[in-house]
């Protein structure tokens, strides 16, 4: 990659170029996406912004190691196919990532631009790349030569769609089973529309298709049918778990349990999953009341926050018992649910529901918190300040405090779980049952969609070695492990323009 | 095994109970295999339908179906008591969800089923029937032109204690009185399995607490994914928090807080009032539209 002029920090615009955005008077009332797309023009002014650093941090700071100063440069050069090319050595839905990585903590937190100027928009980069590959039907499919190796994948979110693609195109026959009546995972029914349009996941399951792999929803696996059955009954040679994390966790305070009470995954369920944003045209309900208080300041809460509003919540306050630098939450989703008119209580905690005597929500009691000590995670510990409990009026509460490992796998295998429930793999993603691994949020508890499908791929490494089709060394740089290494067996790269 | 297909769930036998009351055979011959009484599934009856839990009320491995027996009470129910015919389809079937209800240890049970409790019963009636338990059916009805299933309990069970709200058929009076009879007869059962409505769970626990008979119950609350996402589904039993989708549906009757639950399936009234209106507004607009026709549900004999 041969930088023909040498960039410097002061010869790159200094600006970094915005991307338009819906007016958030106008976007809280509707579910369309609220940032828009770079343009040619925009995307070309900021692919100039990189520097091409020798050293790459950025690269290192992507959990899949995609080779970003490479397709930037081709974006640069006005190649974008080539741009694709790059990223999808790496990354199986760079239109996802692009729109909903946490780029702040990843690649961007260490872009060497940032160190004096704003960091290169990687991210948007990225997202403009991977929509203009599905506008086009850009996809690398490979010429695919049938090994006769079937392979079971059990969840159809980021894990399980990256696993599926990168066995199917080493040749499987692969099988995604999910629960839900429609692929994608928290994709589908956890981010809403306005940050994730569904077009978006449906262009790139279909592109899954495209390679064989098949789709079984309604398909409940441990219950339908067990893993060990999978295995043993129903020829497969091998079996990727990926899950998810579920089992959305309550408070365990007085009130939990009233009317108006609910978790940020059933709101965001009925929302987006059932469409009850059309409801009576649809049958799922998601009636709301006027004030919302929603608990947590994760992308969850986020979430949770703006599709109330855009349900017409008059007023949505977020409580959070550490301070707006310890949210959880995208940088931008902070931001955005700032402008749309999100009312944050900073270092709050939630005490107790109030009950309005008929089986509903009348308000909140809190206590405000200062923060102590540091704990183990590193984080300052919040402490309630002794005295200062508050109510204040709301009629519906969403807790979106975290969630439990998914008990329905761990009920019917005899899989070795960890202490909190959550399967335990190897290094190699390996479980305690042969031919079986898992990845992603099951593994991990809930973390991000880049590191589900970064796990979905090493693992489907793994699943490649123990069929013996052309494993490669463990420690392989990010590259080479994520990368389509030449000598890899049954996988022939071919364009389709 | 060859991957079952997975969609388009087709009718195969439909039977009108009651006026309100209709059962449905659905082909799906990997959940006949997987299915244990006391499990239940989530059907979406089309593209645009809500996701709802029903009880699997029997199946049939050699015929590779399900069975199952819905009230007509919202509009989803009702829908589908217009729309589901034989040969049609079912957008979405997902299942067996649940813990399978432990059967086995009982010598001697009673089996409770009031109203849209009867077909759930059925399974765990045979089910103990078949571990070579001694029996008791109580089985309660409004009345009896409600009746319904009586000879496929008889032929199960060892007793069948039939209960009318006004004494047509069988004794007069409530399943709690038909408990109330075989405790008095049979001083040794010991367990009572009840579904039914939430009251009516309530009541039979309530009359086996002074016996300190064990009492198994199978909660109904509101659900939508029926996999432990969603938290929607969640009950109190002691102090415990539940979610009876993945932890039951079954629980200790005598642990249950069912004042709670039914506070909670109370939570989308107004909308389940508004979606049921809007519909029974659209179909007399549609007849009066097209008066010839009259689609009268279509009935068919297993
Ligand atoms: C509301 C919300 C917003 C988020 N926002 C972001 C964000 O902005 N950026 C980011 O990077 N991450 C975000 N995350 C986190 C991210 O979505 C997850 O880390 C990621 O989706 C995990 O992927 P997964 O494949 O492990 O599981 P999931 O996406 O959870 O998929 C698991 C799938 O398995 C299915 N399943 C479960 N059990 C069974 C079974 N027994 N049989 C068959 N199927 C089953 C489920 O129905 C589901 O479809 C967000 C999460 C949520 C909930
Ligand atoms: C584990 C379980 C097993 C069940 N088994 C049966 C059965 O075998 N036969 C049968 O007729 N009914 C059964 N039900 C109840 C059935 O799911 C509801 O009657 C149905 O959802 C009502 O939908 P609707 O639109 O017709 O009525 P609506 O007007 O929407 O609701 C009528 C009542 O049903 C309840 N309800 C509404 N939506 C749901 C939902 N998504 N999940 C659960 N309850 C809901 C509410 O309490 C409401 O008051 C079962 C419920 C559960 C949880
Ligand atoms: S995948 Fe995510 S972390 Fe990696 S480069 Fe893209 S936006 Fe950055
Ligand atoms: S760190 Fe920033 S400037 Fe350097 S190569 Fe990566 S994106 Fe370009
Ligand atoms: S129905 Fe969603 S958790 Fe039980």
């Amino acid at each position: 990659m041969a930088a023909k002029k040498k960039k410097t920090i002061r010869t790159i615009p200094q600006q970094r170029t915005a991307a338009r955005e819906q007016e958030a008077a106008a976007r809280v009332k509707n579910f369309a996406e609220v940032t828009f797309a770079y343009d040619a023009k925009a995307a070309l002014v900021e692919s100039e912004r990189c520097l091409m650093c020798p050293d790459q941090p950025c690269v290192r700071g992507c959990p899949v190691g995609i080779d970003i100063p490479r397709f930037i440069d081709a974006i640069a050069q006005k190649n974008l196919r080539a741009a694709y090319d790059v990223i999808a050595e790496t990354n199986l839905l760079p239109a996802v990532c692009g729109r909903v990585c946490p780029q702040e903590t990843q690649c961007e937190g260490v872009c060497t631009v940032g160190d004096t100027l704003e960091p290169v928009a990687i991210g948007r980069l990225e997202r403009y790349v991977g929509d203009n590959a599905i506008e086009n039907g850009w996809v690398n499919n490979p010429y695919i030569e049938p090994n006769g190796m079937r392979v079971g994948i059990v969840g159809s979110g980021p894990a399980g769609m990256a696993c599926a693609a990168d066995l199917a195109k080493a040749g499987c026959e692969v099988t995604v089973f999910e629960a839900f009546h429609q692929p994608g995972g928290v994709l589908r029914y956890g981010i809403p529309d306005f940050r994730l349009p569904n077009a978006v996941i449906d262009a790139e399951i279909d592109n899954l298709r495209k390679i064989g792999v098949r789709f079984e929803c309604n398909t409940l696996v441990g219950r339908l049918f067990t893993i060990a059955q999978m295995r043993d009954e129903m020829g497969f040679d091998a079996v990727f778990i990926g899950t998810g994390a579920g089992y959305p966790s309550m408070l365990g305070i007085p009130g939990d349990s009233l009317n108006g009470v609910l978790s940020a995954n059933e709101l965001l369920t009925r929302c987006n999953l059932m469409r009850a944003k059309d409801f009576p045209n649809v049958d799922t309900p998601m009636p709301l009341g006027r004030r919302v208080a929603v608990i947590g300041a994760g992308n969850t809460a986020m979430d949770a926050m703006r599709v109330c509003l855009r349900l017409g919540a008059e007023k949505v306050t977020c409580v959070y018992r550490r301070s707006r630098t310890e949210a959880p939450a995208r940088v931008e989703e902070v931001h955005h649910a700032e402008e749309e008119g999100v009312e944050f209580h900073w270092l709050t905690a939630p005490v107790a529901v109030l009950d309005d005597g008929q089986g509903g929500v009348r308000g909140m009691r809190c206590v405000r918190m200062e923060l102590g000590e540091p704990d183990s995670s590193g984080r300052r510990r919040p402490v309630p300040v002794p005295g200062s409990e508050f109510d204040f009026d709301c009629d519906q509460v969403v807790y979106a405090i975290g969630t439990n490992a998914n008990p329905i796998i761990g009920q019917t295998a005899k899989l070795k779980l960890d202490k909190r429930g959550y399967i335990a793999t190897d290094d190699d993603f390996a479980t305690s049952m042969a031919g079986v691994y898992a990845g992603g949020d099951i593994v991990t508890g809930a973390a991000t969609v880049i590191e589900a499908m970064g796990a979905g791929r090493r693992a489907a490494r793994s699943i490649k070695a123990y069929l013996g089709l052309g494993a490669t060394l463990p420690g392989a740089s990010p590259q080479a492990l994520f990368g389509i290494p030449p000598g890899e067996r049954n996988y022939v790269r071919v364009r389709i323009a | 095994m060859s991957a079952a297909q997975l969609s388009d769930f087709e009718i195969v036998a439909r039977e009108d109970l009651s006026p309100a009351t209709f059962l449905l055979e659905v082909r799906h011959p990997m959940m006949a295999k997987a299915a244990r009484a006391g499990q239940f599934v989530i059907v979406m009856s089309h593209a645009e339908g809500e996701r709802i839990p029903l009880t699997i009320a029997d199946f049939d491995r050699a015929r590779g179906t399900v069975t199952l027996v819905i009230q007509a009470v919202g509009k989803t129910t009702r829908e589908m008591q217009q729309s589901c015919t034989v040969g049609g389809t079912l957008y979405g079937l997902v299942g067996p969800m649940g813990v399978p209800s432990p059967i086995g240890q009982a010598r001697k049970v009673v089996c409770v089923g009031g109203g849209l409790g009867v077909a759930p019963i059925f399974p765990q009636a045979r089910g103990f029937k078949e571990a070579g338990a001694y029996v008791i059916a109580v089985l309660g009805f409004r009345s009896k032109d409600l009746v319904f299933w009586e000879d496929k309990f008889r032929a199960c069970c060892d007793e069948l204690i039939l209960c009318t709200d006004d004494g047509s058929a069988g004794i007069k009076g409530l399943v709690t009185e038909g408990i109330r009879q075989a405790i008095e007869k049979h001083p040794d059962i010991d367990e009572v399995v009840a579904i039914g409505p939430p009251v009516m769970m309530k009541g039979c626990a309530e009359a086996t607490r002074p016996h300190g008979i064990r009492t198994i119950v199978s909660l109904n609350p509101i659900m939508v994914d029926g996999t432990g996402m969603c938290g929607g589904c969640r009950v109190k039993i002691g102090d415990e928090v539940k979610f009876a989708c993945v932890d039951g549906p079954d629980f200790d009757g005598h642990l249950v807080d069912f004042d709670d639950l039914m506070t909670r399936l109370r939570r989308y009234r107004s909308e389940e009032q508004a979606a049921l209106e809007r519909w029974s507004e659209q179909c007399r607009l549609m007849a009066a539209a097209d008066q010839k026709e009259q689609p009268a549900p279509a009935q068919a004999k297993r």
